[in-house]
């Protein structure tokens, strides 16, 4: 006998499930991002998510393949005319999104542009800064001159978004609002909330691959589960950065797709190589050793012995991930064949610390963050006991990021082992080892992110170098001496595993899965 | 309704003894009793029960992480539970996580109570200056994000549990301050406190003896809240060490594998939890009945 | 009356600027802004540009005194990451708490009130102890893992509601809400549901425990032995007197949602101010952070001052003239 009030509740919730929810047209797609893009202003903020907005919007000059090999984009090709001059040829025939054609003069407005951005927390003022004069040739060829060679120049223009010359100087909040939102991409600016989502409404008059999708939006769900849950209930057809707990379970559901690539992220172990006394480097009783050990490259390869990175990857990462030797997985460029992941060695990893002088072992804290990397607390709590039982007693403390990206940097490099981070914008070694490895020198721009400190004259003279090296062949093997120096010799830093980005769309939708990790709509296509 | 039994003589009947019989009436309540001293027990004797030391790192080993229940560990125990995704024992960190979440818990709690209580009555019975005052510190503090209080205090303190504590107790004071509040100033207007001044009592006499009593049974639901409320610190990525859980942070760090089959990394500390925060609430009830002047028949 | 609500206007003054002075210092405590915005690739440079950009240069001292002298103005400072007037990126997301904040909040003295006075006007019965049980459910299951079962069920499984995000707006009365769609229901009930349980959990426990109290006092007698009818004693008469700690208690619960319901905004990714002042505290983004915090300390004065002027209205025995007692 129903009662009258489940009856009134039975109604309402068919009521509910019923109800015309907005229909969803087959040409609309809504993709599931972790972090959301904070302007729509693509010289703003040299942050993933905003790149990953500008890429759909805006075409840069150069653009750069699921492997980061560069394709052309609004440059047609390039070549180096000498070592301080690059030669483009623009594209023709393209228009932006307002209908007004697209020349060499949006190219210089945009060059001016980037520097002058307001407020901007992180811009691209470097990306251009090597460029001092650009010439205009036969009205669509640009003749670039440098101040000093500059190989990468290509690489970092993919970075660099090409606005209408009407926005050279048009405030972030122009494009927020959509007013200057006028790129030549795939897709044009619908809406932008916040922190909460981006949509874009398909280019139809577009120079390349007329994308499948007639509506896009990039809904921001931060929270894994609730990302994972709402791929499965079908509110959003892909999500991204799937986090590694999830992929079994999803590999066997059938109305789930799974599109993963090795990212060009490492993640490291950096060590405090300048004072004599380290905070967290203290003898088994916990006092503080006068001499760090760290310093002493033995111990750093005795560290990298003892990680049984087979192990992390394995059981941390459920096979997500690579075990790492260096600084961007095989196929990049720059990467040496000869640096491979050290091997588990227990044994070797003892006699190297009992040659150092510390066959009774010390102790040692273990600092990283806990909300930043997939894993990054579990891989800590792993590589704990691995430490010990080579006689590193090891104890492990986890910080938000907020406290630990400033206190494990300038000025103040509060800790002694730090693990980090590193994804490769331009998909070779050389800003890696620029940034990582380089004795930090501000006017040389150098060591900026390099935390330990780490020095190696050789490795700055090999990598100014191959800094200034336009031809691709010498540069290349200037790349593989310096990194084999400074991670194979020296250990200088002790690199862990690559990290594996990982898509998931519904049956019926795929995604080319890319190494920098951008989620594009462009590239994902109705089929299987 | 209670009666005392013919043959108990009424007058050898202590007030301790009176509590004890009126608290037993209720079944429910000493099964919550009964339970809550087990977990009690199980929190207190943890280094005793546990096949493992889950908050000893050199003991884990992460080839055996994600046991399900009843396999046989490297070491050569059984987990029982199954192990989570470092190695540990989940039977080992539910006890030790139980130490540290009733710990923290019990602690922060108390902290909270005697300088939200303190705060609460002083501004009821004093009102004016006082009052203001106290007011609208409370005001501040309740606006204040438990998270930014712990990251704070992380920040300049370090890490720790007494730290976590320190934030729990600096977020929760306002909440009981206002509540105590709130009850005394409807109180303090009583025929019974009038009395008291009448008869000259000191102001320490009649807050703590008179006042104090008859707001305590609203503060009693809203404190056994506190328990739970650090199992959401956890999950936000602010909490204690992670290397020592409390349950609170086995859940939130089993949260992941919820939707993945490993439920017993989630779900076995989920339900220790539920048991000890619906025992203690179990127990809080019928002391709040009990105590309460106003329900005696 | 008046010179109390002024006075306590006035003293908000004072409050808004101890807050800002704790918010401003904490957060440079915490950590530098710059690690947390900076592309790691950016040269020192780069970072030098950047620091000056956003006024981090000066010594914290000097940072808080321009952040006062534009506040007296009006302006609380840009957003580091978003570039936007703090204020705007705050109210942009109000909306979507309020809405979720009044659901939950209606939802829980609507489910809750009743329950708990059945449940305390008859303590013993089956029903009572039910309600009672259910009621400590509530509160002992964390609100982020309740949430995801929510979800888990009535999205993935039942496929009968969406399982994220806020659904479509309309306008009714010159106020855009999305309480008005269908859509917009559905997108909200998931969530209103999952704040609400703690709260619905809180009132019948504290309507219940007024109840038995206020049953067993003379007063009742009295009123039945005069030859009122029950109703009118429980609705009439009861009613009010339990309605102080729950008056507290909503009062708290509606500003202490409206400012953290953090946890439920992150699962459900709704865009409410929850989720941005976490976003903000993990950001370092600090101008957002000040400006949040002392809106909402102001929220909560305000809130207070409406639960204290609500306190003599129930029961006149209250006084608040803030003079010696």
């Amino acid at each position: 006998m129903v009662s009258r009030g489940s009856r009134a509740l039975l109604a309402f919730a068919l009521v509910l499930g019923i109800a015309a929810a907005p229909a969803a047209r087959a040409q609309d797609l809504v993709i599931g991002v972790q972090s959301g893009a904070t302007s729509i202003d693509p010289h703003f903020h040299a942050l993933a998510p905003n790149a990953a907005v500008r890429d759909h919007l805006f075409d840069r000059l150069v653009h750069q393949d699921e492997k980061q090999r560069l394709v052309p984009g609004l440059a047609t090709a390039w070549r180096s005319i000498d070592d301080l001059t690059w030669e483009f040829t623009l594209r023709r025939g393209v228009k932006f999104h307002d209908g007004s054609e697209f020349g060499p003069e949006d190219v210089i407005a945009s060059f001016k542009r980037v520097p002058w951005v307001p407020n901007s927390p992180s811009s691209y003022a470097a990306f251009v800064r090597p460029v001092v004069d650009i010439a205009v040739v036969d009205g669509h060829v640009l003749r670039m001159r440098t101040s000093a060679p500059a190989p990468l120049l290509p690489t970092m223009l993919s970075a660099v978004a090409i606005v209408n010359r009407k926005a050279v100087e048009a405030p972030t909040a122009d494009f927020n609002s959509g007013k200057s939102a006028i790129g030549t991409g795939p897709f044009r600016f619908a809406e932008f909330v916040p922190n909460d989502r981006v949509v874009l409404a398909r280019n139809d008059a577009y120079w390349g691959d007329k994308p499948a999708w007639q509506k896009v939006t990039l809904k921001l769900i931060s929270n894994n589960a609730a990302r994972t849950a709402a791929l499965l209930a079908g509110d959003v057809q892909m999500i991204e950065a799937v986090p590694s707990a999830d992929v079994p379970r999803l590999r066997s559901n059938p109305q789930v797709a799974l599109h993963r690539i090795t990212s060009n992220r490492v993640i490291y172990l950096s060590f405090d190589q300048v004072r004599d006394q380290s905070p967290f480097v203290t003898d088994k009783a916990g006092a503080l050793l006068p001499n760090n050990p760290l310093k002493d490259v033995r111990v750093r390869r005795a560290i990298s012995k003892a990680i049984n990175r087979a192990a992390i990857v394995d059981r941390v990462f459920d096979g997500d991930a690579l075990p790492a030797g260096g600084l961007l997985p095989e196929g990049n460029f720059g990467v040496s064949p000869n640096l491979r992941p050290d091997a588990l060695d227990q044994e070797g990893a003892r006699a190297l610390l009992a040659a150092a002088g510390y066959q009774n072992g010390f102790a040692i804290t273990l600092h990283g963050p806990n909300d930043r990397y997939p894993n990054d607390e579990r891989v800590l709590q792993a590589i704990g006991p691995m430490l010990s039982r080579v006689g590193i007693d090891t104890k492990v403390v986890t910080l938000p990021w907020a406290t630990y990206a400033s206190q494990a940097s300038a000025p103040g490099y509060a800790f002694s082992v730090t693990l980090f981070g590193w994804g490769s914008n331009t998909g070779e070694t050389s800003d890696s080892l620029r940034s990582l490895l380089a004795t930090p020198s501000r006017e040389k721009g150098m060591g900026a992110s390099n935390r330990g400190r780490y020095g190696n004259p050789r490795v700055d003279e090999l990598l100014e170098k191959a800094l200034a090296t336009v031809n691709d062949a010498e540069r290349e093997k200037l790349l593989f001496q310096a990194s084999e120096l400074a991670i194979g010799t020296d250990a200088g830093i002790v690199p862990l595993y690559y990290q594996v980005n990982t898509w998931a769309t519904r049956k019926g939708v795929t995604y080319s899965a890319r190494q920098d990790e951008y989620s594009l709509a462009q590239f994902v296509r109705p089929g299987n | 309704m209670s009666m005392a039994p013919a043959t108990r003589d009424p007058g050898v009947q202590t007030p301790l003894r009176r509590f004890v019989a009126d608290f037993a009436e209720s079944h429910v309540a000493m099964a919550g009793l009964a339970v809550f001293a087990l977990v009690l027990g199980a929190a207190l004797l943890a280094p005793l029960l546990s096949p493992q030391n889950p908050y000893d790192l050199n003991q884990l080993d992460i080839m055996d992480g994600r046991q399900p229940p009843m396999t046989k560990s490297m070491e050569g125990f059984v987990f029982w539970l199954g192990s989570d995704d470092q190695g540990r024992d989940m039977l080992s960190a539910i006890f030790y996580g139980l130490r540290t979440s009733l710990g923290v818990g019990a602690m922060s709690a108390v902290g909270a109570l005697a300088i939200g209580m303190a705060a609460g009555l002083l501004a009821a019975y004093f009102g004016g200056r006082v009052e203001s005052v106290v007011m609208r510190i409370v005001d501040i503090q309740l606006s204040f994000p438990s998270i930014l209080v712990a990251l704070i205090l992380l920040a300049v303190l370090g890490q720790g549990t007494w730290k976590i504590i320190l934030a729990l107790i600096c977020v929760q004071w306002a909440y009981y301050a206002r509540t105590v509040r709130g009850t005394a100033l409807v109180e303090r207007r009583k025929e019974y406190i009038e009395a008291a001044r009448c008869l000259a009592l000191g102001h320490r006499r009649i807050v703590f003896r008179h006042l104090l009593p008859n707001c305590l049974p609203p503060l009693i639901v809203v404190v056994t809240v506190q328990v739970a409320q650090e199992a959401t610190l956890s999950f936000l990525g602010i909490g204690l060490p992670i290397t020592e859980p409390s349950l609170g942070l086995l859940i939130a760090n089993g949260f992941e594998y919820l939707l993945s089959g490993k439920y017993w990394i989630s779900f076995f500390p989920g339900v220790a939890l539920l048991v000890t925060i619906v025992s203690i609430n179990l127990v809080g009830d019928q002391l709040r009945d009990v105590l309460n002047p106003r329900l005696q028949k | 009356m008046t010179v109390f609500v002024i006075r306590r206007l006035m003293q908000s003054g004072l409050v808004l600027f101890v807050m800002s002075l704790i918010v401003f210092f904490g957060v440079y405590a915490i950590g530098d802004p710059i690690e947390i915005f900076i592309s790691p690739e950016a040269d020192q440079i780069e970072r030098e540009r950047a620091k000056a950009a956003l006024g981090l240069d000066r010594p914290v001292w000097a940072q808080y005194f321009a952040f006062l002298g534009a506040a007296f103005q009006g302006d609380l400072g840009r957003s580091f990451v978003f570039n936007m007037p703090a204020i705007t990126l705050i109210l942009q997301r109000m909306p979507a708490t309020l809405e979720l904040a009044v659901s939950a909040l209606l939802l829980g003295i609507v489910v809750g009130l009743p329950l708990g006075m059945y449940a305390g006007y008859r303590p013993n019965s089956a029903g009572a102890k039910a309600i009672l049980a259910g009621s400590i459910l509530g509160f002992s299951l964390p609100t982020f893992w309740v949430g995801l079962m929510l979800i888990m069920v009535f999205a993935v499984n039942l496929g009968w509601l969406p399982s994220t995000g806020r659904g479509q707006t309309a306008t009714y009365l010159g106020i855009t809400s999305s309480l008005f769609t269908v859509d917009g229901l559905r997108h909200l009930a998931m969530p209103a549901l999952n704040l609400a349980l703690f709260k619905i959990s809180l009132i019948i426990r504290l309507a219940r425990a007024g109840m038995r109290e206020n049953m067993l006092m003379d007063y009742v007698r009295f009123a039945r032995a005069k030859g009122l009818p029950m109703r009118r004693v429980v609705f009439v008469h009861v009613f009010k007197n339990i309605l102080i700690p729950i008056v507290t208690v909503i009062g708290l619960e509606l500003g202490s949602t409206i400012a953290f319901a953090v946890v439920t905004e992150s699962i459900f990714a709704w865009p409410g101010m929850g989720k941005l002042i976490i976003d903000s505290i993990q950001r370092l983004d600090r101008p957002v952070i000040v400006a949040y915090l002392c809106i909402i300390v102001f929220m909560f004065i305000v809130i207070n001052l409406v639960v204290d002027i609500l306190y003599s209205v129930l029961d006149p025995r209250v006084r608040l003239s803030e003079a010696k007692g």
